[in-house]
């Protein structure tokens, strides 16, 4: 993959099937922590499996494992793109 | 058998195990194998947080004590579950001694994050023995696990479990028998300074607090991970836990030096911990090549579909409701008979008198009145058992959290408001789901504004009075506007909750959707047993007490010129309160009669049309026909009729509105852990309750209706 086609986006703007490393977070809060638990840690590998039917919330896989959350927090969150 | 490298004591030690896990881990199932049913549900002292404890039968007769600590994901304390589990832990939770040991449930098709709780256990220093559950999963994935390299880089003894199949279950009671001792090293690291300080926080606490060296160490971490400074009051204090005065000054140091360093220190310990188990599985566990989409990834393409989705999802709805309204209707049929002929036995069996009033009049068809809800909600938990074990619960709240985030809750709050039409009672149990304690109060403060089956009877008799030539449309299309005030009222009243008294920094809607599973029918029937037990334990006590008081309030003093039940119950207690209640309730157009009425219907809505037959002296097989002329030919004493349109209207909104039922506020207090929830809910309720009546009736004879 070339190197300069690398960008950074927030997790709420990725399509369907698009995959992503987790870069990091937008602010730093107490809330990042609890998400970081759930292992969306930076450097991880991100896949966005769906919307929910109303457009939110977001489904990704993460760790191998499927978690959801809200597009609000998915702003908070910047992904390198793959 | 990777146990024997571990060092072993005498085995008299172990009193107390405790299962620890993820939600979604098999927990509960590895639980209900240890103890079969030898188990009590209760709750821990000064919180909702469910209390499972159970005991365990060893080789040669050895009981252990068996605790099944709430699922989390993590060990910080954000919400009260966490926080059980933690003082739990760490043996600070009051009345509960601290386990001897803990078996790890992890979940071996989700290592990666199901370890994360595991490292964050490890750190307390007590013994722990890992079940590797759903190991079938795994193997059918086509994925391999090496369990002896496992057990030896976590440092302690792996189990691979398949829970509801019992496989692993003997070797998990040998290795609790065999007593496991902790050996721990830690082995994962954060970066120099970071480890430098938490080192400091460590001496600190160990020197002013008392703490031995692994509490110490985790009280650490998270006092490093503070975003702010530390405050010495309970309440703010993210441990809940008071510092000695000049230890607050030194940690708030500790933050500073950080902060000037600009370490980024909040999430370092968990990224190291993420670090250290993916080394370690990098080594254990061997992907094979993997053909298209798993299971579960197949079954959420349709039931998530945007279209399919919402089919599903209002198919599955529907088929519970129709279950709940007419598959229920025959045993509840049954529990009728039954309590009808219990009551018939008593008559006949017992002398005349205020005994076999008491029982047949009173205890009898009061307690009868309750219990008959229990198919309901037995078929009820029988469903979301099932949603929750096959993994679809999580889907519907996540279908569903964007209308439910409108009015500022929670995907998961759907469920039990949902269920709360069948019975506010269940409904109110299974809120429990709802991890943000804010969430969820509002959620019950709510909940009885869904209607409730007890209304319908209600509901029935007062649109048969208030239309009684109108087809069948209309007559559901006036009962479907009480729902729809209902629930629209709800949505109001849970929004104004979120922005005035349970305002709450917005929680992180971040939840898991779990694979998809065959849920275990023993699981899904302990679930409704329990559920059950605590219900008619309920029956037993608060509606036995209720509907004893009730029925003296009804049946004291006795009226010696009384020809009839009618004016026997006018010189009642309940009648002397309905004609004091009379001025209050006429400007909503009611009269002592109804007041009557208003007051028998507290043991449970629907009393009020058996209430109504004995103030109108109709006995006591009460057809809708006769009650509906007892009503339609009642007047006041001007001759004015009393069952007006307007009344009608206003007595159903009342209805709507009004708590009038005590089992619900007795699982209000239950379930809150206080009085002052339930109190505040019913008298919001019957204020809203109030005046909308008042609204109804007032602004109709204003339009010039009557």
């Amino acid at each position: 993959m070339p190197v300069n086609n690398k960008q950074n986006v927030l997790l709420s703007q990725m399509s369907v099937g698009q995959r992503g490393v987790i870069h990091n977070f937008v602010v730093e809060s107490d809330d990042c922590e609890r998400i970081e638990e759930m292992g969306v840690t930076p450097g991880e590998k991100v896949e966005v499996v769906r919307y929910a039917p109303l457009g939110d919330p977001i489904e990704i896989k993460i760790r191998g494992y499927l978690l959801s959350l809200r597009r609000e927090e998915a702003d908070r969150i910047e992904v390198t793109l793959l | 058998m990777p146990a024997e490298i571990f060092p072993t004591q005498p085995a008299s030690l172990i009193k107390t195990v405790a299962l620890v896990g993820n939600p979604n881990s098999g927990k509960t199932t590895l639980f209900n194998a240890f103890t079969k049913l030898r188990q009590k549900v209760g709750n821990y002292p000064g919180v909702t947080v469910e209390k499972k404890t159970g005991t365990l039968v060893l080789a040669n007769d050895r009981v252990v004590n068996v605790v099944d600590l709430p699922g989390t994901y993590s060990l910080a304390v954000r919400s009260p579950d966490e926080q059980i589990v933690r003082n739990v832990l760490l043996g600070r939770a009051a009345g509960e001694p601290r386990p001897d040991m803990v078996v790890c449930v992890v979940d071996a098709g989700n290592l990666e994050r199901n370890l994360y709780l595991f490292s964050q256990i490890q750190d307390l220093g007590l013994p722990i023995i890992v079940a590797l559950n759903m190991m079938d999963e795994v193997e059918s994935r086509g994925q391999t696990i090496d369990v002896d390299q496992l057990s030896r880089r976590l440092g302690v003894p792996v189990v691979p479990t398949v829970g509801n199949q019992n496989k692993g279950i003997e070797e998990l009671k040998q290795l609790i028998a065999g007593n496991v001792t902790a050996n721990y090293q830690r082995q994962w690291r954060m970066a120099p300074d970071l480890e430098e300080e938490v080192e400091h926080l460590v001496r600190l606490l160990e020197q002013h607090e008392n703490m031995d060296s692994h509490q110490a160490f985790a009280e650490a971490l998270i006092l490093i991970s503070l975003g702010s400074k530390l405050k010495n009051d309970e309440k703010s204090s993210p441990l809940k836990y008071f510092f000695k005065e000049e230890l607050i000054g030194q940690i708030n140091a500790v933050q500073d030096r950080l902060r000037a360093k600009g370490l980024r220190s909040r999430t370092a310990a968990i990224e190291a911990r993420y670090d250290w188990i993916k080394s370690i599985l990098k080594d254990c566990v061997r992907d094979k090549a993997r053909k298209g989409p798993d299971l579960t990834e197949r079954i959420d393409a349709v039931l998530v579909h945007k279209l399919w989705g919402w089919l599903f999802f209002l198919g599955i709805m529907g088929l519970m409701f129709y279950t709940i309204f007419t598959i229920a209707t025959y045993p509840m049929e049954w529990i009728n008979a039954g309590f009808n002929w219990l009551g018939d036995q008593v008559r006949s069996f017992l002398p005349a008198g205020p005994l076999r009033d008491l029982f047949a009049d009173g205890v009898i068809p009061g307690v009868g009145g309750v219990v008959i809800f229990l198919p309901q909600i037995l078929i009820l938990f029988l469903f979301i058992g099932m949603l929750q074990d096959t993994g679809y619960m999580a889907r519907a709240a996540f279908i569903m959290d964007r209308v439910m985030s409108k009015v500022g809750l929670h995907g998961k709050s759907f469920i039990p408001l949902l269920s709360s039409f069948a019975c506010a009672i269940p409904g109110i149990m299974s809120t429990r789901t709802i991890e943000s304690p804010k969430d969820r109060l509002v959620t019950i403060l709510v909940a009885p504004w869904m209607s409730c089956s007890a209304r319908l009877p209600v509901y029935t008799i007062m649109i048969a009075v208030l239309m009684p030539s109108a087809n069948n449309w209309q007559k559901a299309g006036l009962m479907l506007l009480m729902y729809v005030i209902g629930i629209v009222s709800a949505c109001g009243m849970a929004w104004v909750f979120k922005k005035t008294l349970l305002r709450s920094q917005k929680p992180v809607f971040i939840m898991e959707l779990p694979p998809y599973r065959l849920p275990s029918g023993k699981a899904v029937v302990i679930h409704m047993w329990e559920r059950s037990r605590l219900f008619l334990r309920r029956a037993g006590t608060v509606i036995l007490a209720m509907s004893v008081i009730l029925w003296a309030l009804m049946s004291y003093p006795k009226s010696p010129a009384a020809v009839d039940s009618a004016q026997a119950v006018k010189h009642s207690f309940a009648g002397r309160m309905g004609t004091v209640l009379e001025p209050a309730i006429q400007p909503l157009g009611y009269d002592w009669r109804i007041g009557i009425g208003l007051i028998g219907s507290f043991a449970a809505r629907e009393v009020f049309v058996s209430t109504m037959s004995i103030v109108f002296n109709i006995g006591k097989e009460t057809q809708e026909d006769t009650l509906r002329g007892a009503f339609q030919s009642a007047r006041w004493p001007d001759g004015r009729p009393l069952f007006t349109p307007l009344v009608c209207l206003s007595l159903m909104v009342f209805y709507v509105f009004a708590l009038q039922c005590v089992s619900t506020i007795a699982i209000v207090h239950r379930e809150t852990n206080s009085w002052r929830w339930p109190i505040f809910q019913f008298l919001y309720m019957a204020a809203v309750a109030y005046l909308a009546a008042f609204l109804v009736y007032q602004a109709g004879r204003l339009f010039g209706f009557s």
